[in-house]
Parts: C-alpha cells; sequence; structure tokens
C-alpha cells in the first residue's frame, strides 16, 4: 500500500538497526513522546532490534502523549455524568467510551439508556445537533494539537450556523509545555526526544529550538511507521553521540516547519492557552486550551453545572509513574494482575495507545527470552 | 402443502382490487400483500394475515416437499450417521450491505458452522422476529436472498416461524436459522484437535465482512467500496475433504472476533501454541487502508466466507491447491503453523522480524482519537 508498506520493509529495518548498534557507545535514554509511537514501538518490537549492553544501549521511554490517558478522572466522570443527562446525545471517539470513571464508564452509561455515540469527526456531531434540535449534543473534545483544528472547526461551524444545542467538554493539552514538566523534574532522565509527527503535522516545529537549547538535548520529529521509528531513533542516536542539541525533521513527508498555518489561525481564534491538570502529573502551568471568550457558550462545563463529584484514583495505579517514564508498564506492582485491559485500574491499560494496554496487549508479560522462542517459519 | 395456491381474494384482505382470483403459484416478491405493505401486529398472531405470509411469501420461496406439509415439526429422512446441529442469531446493522443481507448471512452462517463441523450440511430453520411497521418489500428481498442462499448452498429451509414485535421493540428484522447435517465418514476434526506440526491455511483475504459492514453503518465515505465476503464454504470444505478429509484436523470459520480470536480460541481448545507470519496474512488494500485509518487491526475484524483450517504438514501443499482451485479460494494462503512452544497464545511475527502476542479481543475494536 503506497505510503506504508514501503516503510515496513523488514530488509532494510534490520539495515537501520544495525546502523543504530554500529554508532552506539554509551547507555542513551531516548523518550517517544506520542502514544501512537508507544504502540508501534511495541506492536513491532523496534525495541527488541536496539542495542541493549551492558554499558551502551538505547532505551525507549514511553511518553505523556497518549490523549485518553492524560485525560483528567474528574473530566471523565463530569463526561458521565452529562451523558446520563435525559435529553442529551453524548458523542465520543471510540476508545474514550470504555475508560472508567471513577464508578462507571460511557458502555455502562449507554446500557443503562444513556444515548451515547462513537462519531469519527467531532463535525458529525454538528451534524447531530442540526438534525435534532430538541437535543443537547455534547462532544467529548480530548487531545493533543494533533485533534483539536477539527475540534475548533466544530465549535466554529456551530457558531456560524447558530446552533444553541451543541457544546463541546473540552480537555486539550499540549505537548511543549509537558516536555519542559519532564525535563524540569528532578528524577528526569530522559536525554532525548521522538516528536510526535502528528502534533508537529499540525503545529510544524517552531515552537521546539528553544527548548532543545535550554535543555540541550536533541529533538527529532518522528513518524509512526516501523522505518520512520528507526530513522528517527538512529538521527537521535547520532546527535546524543556527537554531543549536539539540534531539532531535526525526520518525518518530511509530512510535516514542515511551520505547520499548518490556517489551522494554527483557527487554533488561536477559537482557544486560549489555560493551566491544565494531567492524569497521573498534575497541573502543569499554560499546558492546555479552552475556549476563548467569543466561543466559552460552546463550553459544556459551563452549559451543564455539574457537581458533587467524587473522584477516587486507584490507590494501586501507578498510571503517573508510567505517563512520565519513571517505570515501565511491567514493573508496576498490579500490571497483569489486579490491572488488565479487562479491569483497568488506570487510563494507560485502556486506550490502545496507553503503554500499559501496549506492554500486555502484545506480549510482554512474556520474557524477551520467551518471545524470542516463539518461532516462525512457514 | 398439498392445496392450490390460488387463494380467494375475497378472504383476504387485500381484496379491495385486481381480479377475483389471483394466481400466486408463480408468486414473485415482493407483492403478497398489498393492502399492507408493512408489517402489522396481526402477522403474528396466528390467524390469517400470519398464514398469508406463509402462504404467499415464505412457501413458494423456500418450497420443497418437507416444508409443505407445514405442520408443526418436518420430518426428515438423514439416512444412517451421525448428525450434526447448530443454531445461529443475526442481528446485523444495516439489514442490505454491500455483498450480502441479513437473508444471505442467516443462510451461510448456519450453514458454514456445519460444514467446518465436518458434517454435510442438509436443513435449515428460519424463525423471524420482525418489528411493526418492518416494510413487507424488504422482508420480501430478506427471504429471496435466503431462498438464493439455500439453493445455492444445496440445503432446504424445512420449517420457521415468525413473531411480530412492537415498534420499538426490535430493530426490524431478527433472524434465527438452526441446521443439521449429517457428519462425514472418516473426518474427525474439531477445535480441539489442532497438533503441533499442523500447517495452518485460510482460504482468502480477512477483513472484508467486518469493513463492508463498518463502511456502510457509519457512513465511512471511501473511495472504493468494500465488499462482504458472504458465502457458504460446505462446497469448498467438501472438495478438500473429499480429497484429504483425514488430513484436516481443525476447521472454523472466523467471523465475529476475526481470525486472531478462532486462532486463540484453537490454541486454548487444543492445548498448543500457534505461531503466524503476519507477512503471509492475506488482506485486501482498501480493507487495510480502512483499517489503517480507522487504528483497527484485520486480524480481529470479521469473516463470513473464510475458513481457517489445520492440516497435516505433508497434506499442507495439497490443500492449498484445492482451496485455490476453488472460486471461493483463489487467495487461500498458508498463514502459520503449531507448535509445542507459548501453549494457549497466539504468536505473531511482525515484518521486523520481531514476535508479537496477539490476545484475545475484550470487547469490540474501537476506533482510536488520532
Amino acid at each position: 500500500m503506497k505510503y506504508l508498506t514501503e516503510f515496513r520493509d523488514g530488509e532494510v529495518a534490520q539495515r537501520m538497526a544495525r546502523e543504530i548498534h554500529a554508532v552506539t557507545t554509551r547507555p542513551w535514554k531516548i523518550m517517544e513522546v506520542c502514544g501512537g509511537q508507544t504502540h508501534s514501538i511495541i506492536k513491532n518490537g523496534i525495541d527488541q532490534m536496539l542495542p541493549n549492553g551492558v554499558d551502551m544501549g538505547v532505551e525507549m521511554i514511553h511518553g505523556p502523549g497518549c490523549p485518553v490517558c492524560v485525560t483528567p478522572l474528574e473530566l471523565i466522570d463530569k463526561a458521565l455524568a452529562i451523558a446520563a443527562q435525559p435529553g442529551v446525545i453524548f458523542c465520543s471517539f471510540g476508545d474514550m467510551l470504555r475508560v472508567p470513571g471513577t464508578d462507571k464508564d460511557l458502555f455502562q452509561i449507554k446500557g443503562e439508556g444513556g444515548d451515547v455515540r462513537i462519531v469519527y469527526s467531532p463535525l458529525d456531531a454538528v451534524e447531530l445537533a442540526a438534525k435534532n434540535p430538541d437535543r443537547q449534543v455534547v462532544f467529548f473534545g480530548v487531545g493533543f494539537e494533533t485533534t483539536a483544528p477539527a475540534n475548533a472547526m466544530s465549535v466554529h461551524v456551530a457558531k456560524r450556523r447558530g446552533l444553541k444545542n451543541f457544546s463541546v467538554l473540552v480537555s486539550h493539552v499540549l505537548v511543549p509545555p509537558a516536555i519542559t514538566a519532564i525535563l524540569g523534574a528532578p528524577e528526569n532522565k530522559v536525554q532525548a526526544f521522538l516528536l510526535a509527527g502528528h502534533v508537529c503535522s499540525v503545529m510544524g516545529y517552531w515552537e521546539y529550538p528553544p527548548l532543545a537549547e535550554r535543555f540541550r538535548v536533541p529533538m527529532v520529529v518522528t513518524g509512526f511507521e516501523p522505518l520512520d521509528l528507526l530513522d528517527g531513533i538512529r538521527r537521535t542516536v547520532l546527535q546524543l553521540e556527537q554531543g549536539s542539541y539540534e531539532v531535526e525533521n525526520a518525518y518530511e513527508r509530512v510535516v514542515n516547519f511551520e505547520g499548518n498555518q490556517p489551522a494554527q489561525k483557527l487554533l488561536a481564534e477559537v482557544f486560549e492557552v489555560t493551566d491544565r491538570a494531567w492524569r497521573g502529573i498534575g497541573v502543569i502551568p499554560k499546558s492546555g486550551w479552552r475556549l476563548s471568550e467569543a466561543y466559552r457558550e460552546f463550553d459544556a462545563e459551563d452549559r451543564f453545572q455539574i457537581s458533587g463529584i467524587r473522584t477516587v484514583e486507584s490507590p494501586l495505579c501507578r498510571a503517573g509513574d508510567v505517563l512520565r517514564g519513571v517505570i515501565k508498564p511491567a514493573e508496576c506492582a498490579a500490571f497483569g494482575k489486579q490491572c488488565t485491559p479487562r479491569h483497568p485500574l488506570g487510563a494507560t491499560m485502556v486506550s490502545s495507545e496507553g503503554a500499559c494496554a501496549a506492554y500486555y496487549n502484545y506480549g510482554r508479560f512474556l520474557s524477551a527470552e520467551e518471545l524470542a522462542k516463539a518461532v516462525v517459519s512457514c | 402443502m398439498a392445496k392450490d395456491l390460488r387463494v380467494d381474494v375475497a378472504d383476504s384482505p387485500s381484496s379491495t382490487q385486481g381480479s377475483p382470483t389471483r394466481d400466486f403459484a408463480n408468486w414473485s416478491c415482493p407483492l403478497p400483500l398489498a393492502d399492507y405493505p408493512s408489517i402489522v401486529m396481526g402477522h403474528g398472531g396466528g390467524g390469517k394475515l400470519g398464514n398469508e405470509l406463509v402462504e404467499h411469501l415464505f412457501l413458494p420461496a423456500f418450497r420443497n416437499p418437507a416444508l409443505e406439509n407445514l405442520g408443526d415439526a418436518a420430518a426428515l429422512d438423514l439416512g444412517s450417521g451421525r448428525i450434526a446441529m447448530s443454531t445461529d442469531s443475526f442481528v446485523v446493522q444495516p439489514l442490505f450491505f454491500p455483498g450480502g443481507s441479513i437473508g444471505e448471512l442467516a443462510v451461510n452462517g448456519t450453514v458454514n458452522d456445519l460444514a467446518v463441523s465436518g458434517a454435510t450440511p442438509k436443513y435449515l430453520s428460519a424463525s423471524f422476529i420482525l418489528e411493526e411497521g418492518f416494510p413487507l418489500a424488504q422482508l420480501a428481498a430478506i427471504v429471496e436472498s435466503m431462498a438464493a442462499a439455500a439453493k445455492s448452498a444445496g440445503v432446504q429451509i424445512v420449517t420457521g416461524d415468525t413473531k411480530v414485535v412492537e415498534r420499538g421493540h426490535g430493530d426490524g428484522c431478527y433472524i434465527n436459522t438452526a441446521g443439521i447435517g449429517v457428519l462425514r465418514n472418516g473426518v474427525q476434526v474439531g477445535p480441539h484437535r489442532a497438533r503441533p506440526g499442523d500447517a495452518i491455511l485460510i482460504s482468502g483475504t480477512i477483513g472484508d465482512h467486518g469493513m463492508a459492514i463498518m463502511s456502510v453503518r457509519e457512513g465511512l465515505e471511501f473511495e472504493s467500496q468494500i465488499r462482504s465476503d458472504c458465502a457458504a464454504l460446505n462446497g469448498m470444505i467438501a472438495t478438500v475433504l473429499d480429497a484429504a478429509g483425514g488430513s484436516v484436523h481443525a476447521m472454523r470459520d472466523p467471523t465475529r472476533g476475526g481470525l486472531a480470536s478462532t486462532l486463540n480460541e484453537i490454541a486454548q481448545a487444543s492445548g498448543v501454541g500457534i505461531a503466524i507470519d503476519e507477512e503471509s496474512l492475506p488482506v485486501r488494500p482498501e480493507v487495510q487502508s480502512a483499517c489503517e485509518l480507522l487504528g483497527l487491526d484485520p486480524v480481529y475484524v470479521a469473516n463470513e466466507g473464510k475458513v481457517v483450517l489445520f492440516v497435516d504438514e505433508e497434506a499442507a501443499d495439497v490443500v492449498l491447491d484445492l482451496l485455490r482451485g476453488h472460486p471461493l479460494g483463489r487467495n487461500a494462503a498458508r498463514i502459520g503453523q503449531v507448535t509445542a512452544e507459548h501453549i494457549g497464545l497466539l504468536v505473531a511475527r511482525t515484518a521486523m522480524g520481531s514476535n508479537r502476542v496477539i490476545p484475545l479481543q475484550i470487547g469490540e475494536q474501537l476506533p482510536r482519537i488520532c
């Protein structure tokens, strides 16, 4: 398939992996920011292809870039409360439905009679609002910069069409402040970043050179296919070995420096920067977007005054440590025991982009030796 | 039914127009009851309206000697030997989709369940649960598609039932079919019979049905239309079993949950490990594209016209050629093997050369945020 198969060539991948082995002389820790990259690394076993010696190697640390995972539990509880209200049509992307709130998830709300619908675009939710003038249609707008333009467009369109029954429950978060928080933390061990390719397709990468300069860490804009990831890692390791800290673009077929200018213009009009709580991490200053004054009337939190929510996080769950790259999923005592995709204690086990779910789903409960023994020859 | 299918229109609700008698013997859909263009509660009431559905719709479409007695049960001659029985209910939405309909699914689904059990499918029952207001023309189209599917699969629909539920209590039309077939001599297949060393074959591309349904249900607009693979597999399976029946240990049609669920279930039932080569899986480019777009994995997407076979290594090439020689098996492929390692687990060799476990899904696959 065009643009896919050529980036999944096993032989080229082996060659690139050998090149990484050849240039690596010290132990390096690289964080991939985006959950989509984590998913692809674990699915394709990219981490197993990297050097892993006693005093030299490349360790991938999984970052906080899973929108489902970092959405605060309190907001999920609010979403559940709104979705349960009679007369509401609650729209969401598919993978938010199974994320547990304190007591329930959206599937349960649906089972109990709530009108919860999966949409593929927030504009579909706007259409629903236009077709159901006697119902309140709420879209659960979570995500990083990647999903923000479509969410902004939905609000923009709703305003233009004068829809009074459409609103969004917004929890947008931003990558640069998260990177700043990780690098600024005393326990930080991340030495370089693979920047999230899709976020940069919207925002460009003009925001990152000052960060690379300030913390002296190399950053490489990276895509999601196996060869994209290996190329991103290869370029990052080369910089680390040379002691340089540039921002490079290894995803040129999608990303340019300036990014998508019309999208950025729309984002600046519809949203304004705000402090945001990140699940498992806490409040990061100026790390998110909320609706700007001109669009505040579409804010579901204002429209549905939800109060009396009691949010209780599981005491066993260490999703926060996983999201900050402090531990690997399998190092959590609850991983694969009390916490499985069927009974997730935290969002990192629910979302397909969550590091814990990626580890569990692709069999990382087996040892590397056990996985390696699973020989295929046909 | 022995009596003439000539119906005196004066007795029927559709008596307000036309000639005094109407010949339904050569009736063709969709015009049995012109005065009632859609289902009313009375169609399930056991009275005249229900009888008319039987006489004017089901009987002409499914006609066969066992059905025509219209008794409380069909009397069947199965000869000697062991029989297999299976049942399945069909609730798909939309009722008509590219490549098939609920009617074809209802026939082929049960036929396939019998066929993969090593039985020759013979007779089916068909029960309809209809929602008040369901258009009769649609019911007629469904019944016609069932009749055509049964004919093509070489089975007879010999008994049935119709119930009507009030508007809002159903989804238009639900169908249950049950089927019986005669088990073949000399063939011993079952999900617990896979053994280390077996080659694993699939009869064609995966994910076609699920993505066809999703593309119409979710209103996704893809450039090329994806068609369901809905088909009766008994003919192709008979070809394989006739020639190499003793070499086939397990068969299953990977419907809901897709290939991954089927292979996981067989790994667990047989107490073996299963290793597949991801690159060998046949997937249509348009199905792969749609899956990539939605963040789905085709190994979990449903099929309705494919069979997975576990066969003796020595017979694998012969069986593969047999499959490829059949119109439904042209894209058949060898996808992996059974091993004594990692018992109960399905492990895939990726294109990168690494291995990953493919677990059972908990529920439906959900499209990702980004």
